[in-house]
């Protein structure tokens, strides 16, 4: 299973060196849950208070790009007393491998839960293989 | 995990944050409330007050907002509820990152909230709670005569 890791993560260093070569602008790394079958893999993204209008996902050569922007009703002159969230924006980014087909990705946003669905090449689903006797 | 949240961003948020630091100095570097939990913990929370009212959101996606059971009692907000996230028998697992469970959140709110006035709503994974707070608690403006 290790060795088949399809979507491997790459925002680690590579990401973090762009990210302080850009503006000192936060963002959210949305909690996600990957998992693979036969016909390809599925992402579950946590993005509270992303509409569809505020969303932002595409394939950035051979990255899988999630953004979003959070939006909901605060008051004008709204202070605050306590806060568990400093940013408005998530972002986070996977690179996907040859075998996956990134022009055949599914996408479906509900209730800030966003499901990505990645589906491998016909020729590369795994056949199961009859042993004749 | 959490180095990026230490950055700032033009927003409101970097009034939150602010404030909390400032707060945070004011109560004894970094003294947390006796109900705080630890960051990370789903879901998250976020408390903004005018002199009309104070909002409560919560960062719960995917949750059935029937199933969240929102009480308050004087100035003490609880919110339980559950996310139940299915897993998928036949799938192999790369990661599962996201809360699964039951979760349980206290929050004191000011004072002069009134309890009898408060409303709830779901909309893309947030659920904001307003609680009003009582007339006599608003700065009036005092006239001299």
């Amino acid at each position: 299973m290790a060795t088949n890791t399809s979507v491997a993560e790459r925002d680690s260093r590579r990401s973090t060196a762009q990210r302080s070569a850009q503006t000192a602008e936060s963002a959210i790394r949305p909690p996600v849950d990957i998992f693979e079958d036969g016909d390809g893999i599925t992402l579950l993204a946590d993005m509270a208070g992303v509409s569809k209008e505020r969303l932002n996902l595409r394939v950035d050569g051979n990255s899988l790009v999630l953004e979003g922007d959070m939006q909901f009703e605060l008051p004008q002159q709204a202070e605050a007393l306590y806060a568990d969230v400093h940013a408005t924006r998530y972002r986070r980014s996977f690179a996907l491998s040859r075998e996956l087909e990134a022009d055949k990705i599914e996408a479906n946003l509900k209730d800030g839960v966003l499901t990505v669905r990645i589906p491998k090449r016909a020729a590369l689903r795994p056949r199961k293989i009859e042993v004749r006797g | 995990m959490f180095g990026s949240l230490t950055r700032f961003e033009n927003s409101l948020f970097d009034e939150f944050w602010r404030l909390q630091q400032q707060m945070d100095e004011l109560f004894g570097g970094g003294t947390g409330g006796i109900r705080s939990l630890p960051r990370g913990s789903f879901p998250a929370i976020n408390v903004g007050h005018t002199p009309e009212k104070v909002d409560v959101y919560l960062f719960a996606p995917g949750i059935d907002p029937k199933q969240l059971d929102i009480a308050i009692q004087q100035s003490l907000l609880t919110i339980a509820g559950k996310r139940d996230i299915p897993i998928s028998e036949k799938a192999a697992y790369y990661r599962q990152e996201r809360f699964s469970g039951e979760f349980r959140r206290v929050i004191s709110l000011p004072e002069d909230v009134d309890p009898e006035r408060v409303e709830a709503k779901y909309r893309d994974g947030i659920v904001q709670i307003t609680v009003h707070r009582r007339e006599s608690a608003k700065p009036r403006q005092i006239e001299i005569h």
